[in-house]
């Protein structure tokens, strides 16, 4: 029997953050592979690709150059082929107004970042199991909302 | 115009399957908790185009029968929330009986497939739940912690922020939003 694993993706502008992000995936127990991309335009440029494998889980920096995470939002929400897509959004705001936002917006999970490795697995960890959840369960993604 | 539907996902995986089973010709009895007995012998190849038929419906033959145990722990947990007369089983008593293992293997096996708690597990459907109820419109807050057995609103509250990191109000709030701009398009 084939493994199954979880797709994933990033896009952040700082190499640090990228790196963090792909050591924390390597120590969960859940099979993930991992793609990173280093703006918004880059990944607008993959995930338009007919071909692309579309991600399980893709993860976006709100502050980036040239294409920030919520323009990515935006143009995700407006194609129907990204439906399947869970959007995470990585942030250093944590104002009600703002996230509330966010998520009126399209996207199904909001993290602040976190300013360390352990917290930063716990909470990658969580936001893959409960998107596994989804994806193995047929729940609703629609009603698919978490704050971490 | 806009309208908002609910769905019986058993009903409707239960008349796909059979109608796709009656296209095929397959003899067969369905017995319920995704159990359906083959009743004679098939021909692989209409086998085959059967199955795939099946998964342009999002319906996977499972084959591996530690999967098919974890999918029927998975069904009996949501029996449990949906019936009001079972709310008040012990979770962990009605899987063992009705599944016929011990409540540690079952457990075992549930976190070794899942990655999550059989608790935690039951914790979550029954917050997806509330939410669907929220969703729906019908019953307010205080009816939706009745029905699923919360002692309290704030119980439920709590659990349903604590599931979630927002507040059942923020949630309604976001997905009324959402429709607002959905019917603007």
């Amino acid at each position: 029997m084939v493994k199954e694993y979880i797709h994933i993706i990033l896009a952040d502008d700082d190499e640090d953050d990228r790196l963090f992000f792909t050591d924390a995936f390597d120590e969960l127990k859940i099979n993930t592979k991992v793609n990173t991309f280093n703006d918004g335009v880059e990944l607008m440029n993959y995930l338009n690709q007919p071909e692309a494998i579309l991600p399980n889980v893709l993860f976006l920096d709100l502050n980036m150059p040239r294409k920030n995470g919520i323009e990515c939002l935006d143009e995700i929400k407006k194609n129907d082929r990204f439906n399947d897509i869970a959007i995470a959004i990585f942030s250093t705001s944590s104002s009600e107004e703002h996230i509330e936002e966010t998520f009126v917006r399209g996207a199904n999970i909001y993290i602040k970042k976190p300013s360390d490795f352990a917290t930063l697995k716990k909470v990658l960890s969580d936001v893959v199991t409960i998107n596994w959840q989804y994806y193995t369960s047929g729940l609703n993604k629609d009603n698919f909302l978490l704050r971490l | 115009m806009k309208i908002f539907i609910k769905f019986d996902f058993n009903a409707v995986c239960r008349k796909v399957l059979e109608d796709k089973l009656i296209k095929y010709d397959i003899k067969h009895r369905v017995l319920g908790f995704g159990e359906v007995e083959i009743l004679e012998k098939t021909n692989p190849q209409k086998f085959n185009e059967f199955t795939e038929e099946l998964k342009e419906y999002g319906i996977d033959i499972i084959e591996n029968q530690k999967t098919i145990l974890v999918q029927k722990m998975k069904d009996t947990i949501n029996e449990m929330i949906h019936s009001p007369e079972l709310v008040n089983v012990k979770s962990s008593v009605y899987l063992a009986e009705k599944l016929s293992h011990s409540y540690g293997y079952l457990s075992n096996l549930f976190s070794d497939v899942t990655y999550t708690s059989i608790e935690n597990y039951i914790i979550m459907q029954k917050i997806e739940y509330a939410k669907q109820l929220i969703v729906n419109g019908q019953l307010n807050l205080t009816e939706i912690a009745f029905k699923l057995n919360y002692s309290s609103v704030a119980h439920l509250s709590t659990q349903f922020k604590n599931v979630t990191g927002i507040t059942p109000s923020a949630f309604q709030r976001i997905i009324t939003k959402r429709r607002e701009i959905a019917n603007k398009k």
